[in-house]
């Protein structure tokens, strides 16, 4: 635990202190101060911003966390030499980059909110859920970045495979349901769409938010599906601890391949 | 100091160490040589614990390290690339890796040492500055500083003076010899064959993965009779390729 957190230190310091960490949170902080001027009201800004992170927040953190492991690839030789034990290398790299991230992420959406005081709007626990969701994301994301990143050392490669991942995820999965959907109309679908939903992190997301935000309209199907099978609290519940199983399963592997791997 | 028994090791297809075994004597300073992919750093990162062998067995001090992770409190390692985190300095790079081997020797002061090396290699002045903006050489020299750092018994330099101007090399050289003198045991791999005739007692020619000679250089020298390293090993590998086209 301790050399977890040596590694954090200093793997924090230098991600935070990044170009592209610092232009991470002014995107945020002028995309969300956008919203909220051109959508003129705090909840409609919340539902522009849900649409806004389910899509950067991934891409961004799968970005990162293969160039951040590439990049420091010479330097984890360094510290595997050195006398502590490789496990603690790689989850302080990865608490490193997946804290920074989320907190230039939360600090992006937070301050123009605040600004528009969301403490005293109806809003604040909408809004509290929609950024621990794109900080779960962040988690989510560097995670499956660096999973794929260990199983390829080429590096375009990898690049290449992290891409496609999140492609698939934000954009085709959808495209993918609506067509199972279409194909087998007339056969009972709502099993299949919750496992789905849970298959894929961002639907995950999506769902949970607009569980909690109530807007029968933006639901779509699945949505609609989770809310009907399961409710809105349990739902959300279900929701959340497949979210936490995307964020620790990929952890693991990524562990277990490091424990076995070749530098 | 470290015994090396009958090791393997294949990436996928390719088999780059064929059974090696080797005992490396405490105190004195050997060098790995041999032809571009014959397996010296492989070997030496097996001695690390970076690549895990598919066979055979380390002892470093009669322990073995295999799941053992504490050993590497006794070494330094100078890897071959130096890369280091982009944004940090160099102070406070010495001072990561200082906070990661806190809790050892007391009797070592590594703030110190660190302090020495930072003025025989004279990189004051890029104390402060963020490990990005450092050439090549001044880069290489923090590499050396840090294996050197925490006086361990065991130094572990995969080719380090390339990228040092001719003071830092002949100092880190005359830095190698006193630790030799201090009893300390230095295993290096190197294309430069001047160096290995100024400093090492010993040499480990590495070919195809496998032991191709061990003994001193000048036995070596002596045996082909060259007066030479670079001739006498160029003597052996003709020998070998004639024994092979036969």
């Amino acid at each position: 635990m301790q050399g977890i957190i040596k590694i954090f230190k200093y793997s924090f310091y230098d991600v935070l202190r990044s170009r592209w960490t610092v232009l991470y949170f002014l995107f945020f902080l002028i995309s969300t101060f956008a919203l909220l001027y051109f959508s003129g009201n705090m909840s409609k800004g919340i539902v522009s911003l849900m649409n806004v992170t389910l899509t950067i927040t991934p891409l961004i953190s799968t970005i990162f966390g293969v160039m951040h492991y590439y990049n420091s690839r010479e330097f984890m030789e360094l510290l595997l030499s050195q006398p502590i034990k490789r496990s603690n290398i790689f989850i302080g790299q990865y608490l490193g980059l997946a804290i920074s991230l989320s907190l230039s992420f939360v600090a992006g959406t937070f301050i123009p909110f605040l600004t528009y005081g969301i403490f005293v709007s109806p809003e604040v626990w909408d809004f509290s859920l929609l950024i621990f969701t794109g900080a779960l994301l962040s988690f989510i994301f560097v995670a499956l970045a660096f999973l794929i990143s260990i199983l390829n050392e080429n590096r375009i490669k990898g690049f290449g495979i992290a891409i496609l991942m999140w492609l698939c995820m934000a954009v085709i999965y959808d495209g993918l349901i609506l067509m199972v959907f279409v194909t087998f109309n007339d056969y009972p679908l709502e099993k299949a769409a919750v496992i789905m939903t849970t298959l894929n992190p961002i639907d995950l997301s999506r769902v949970m938010i607009l569980l909690k935000l109530d807007i029968s309209a933006l639901m779509g199907y699945t949505a609609a599906v989770f809310n009907q099978f399961f409710g809105t609290t349990s739902g959300m519940i279900i929701s959340l601890l497949s979210l936490s199983v995307w964020v620790v399963l990929p952890i693991v592997l990524f562990n277990s391949f490091a424990k076995r791997k070749d530098f | 100091m470290v015994e090396v028994k009958s090791i393997e090791k294949s990436f996928g297809k390719l088999t780059v160490l064929k059974g090696v075994t080797v005992q490396i004597p405490k105190g004195k300073v050997i060098a790995i040589l041999g032809p571009n992919g014959s397996g010296k750093t492989t070997l030496i990162k097996c001695i690390l614990g970076l690549v895990i062998p598919d066979k055979g067995d380390i002892l470093i001090g009669g322990e073995n390290i295999k799941n053992n992770w504490k050993y590497r409190n006794n070494i330094g390692y100078l890897p071959q690339i130096a890369r280091f985190p982009e944004n940090l300095t160099v102070s406070e790079l010495f001072r990561m890796i200082q906070d990661l081997r806190k809790n050892q020797n007391p009797k070592n002061n590594p703030e110190q040492t660190c302090s020495q090396f930072v003025s025989l290699f004279q990189i004051q002045s890029f104390l402060n500055k963020p490990l990005r903006s450092l050439s090549g050489g001044t880069r290489q020299k923090v590499n050396v500083i840090l294996a050197l750092m925490f006086n361990p018994d065991l130094y572990i330099f995969d080719e380090p003076t390339v990228g040092l101007d001719p003071i830092s090399c002949v100092r880190f050289k005359e830095t190698v010899l006193k630790e030799k003198n201090n009893g300390k045991t230095i295993l290096l791999t190197t294309h430069i064959l001047s160096e290995v005739e100024e400093m090492s007692d010993e040499i480990i020619f590495l070919l195809e993965g496998k032991i191709y000679y061990q003994g001193s250089p000048k036995e070596l020298m002596a045996n082909k009779q060259e007066n030479t390293l670079e001739k006498a090993i160029a003597k052996m590998l003709e020998e070998n390729e004639q024994k092979n086209t036969n």
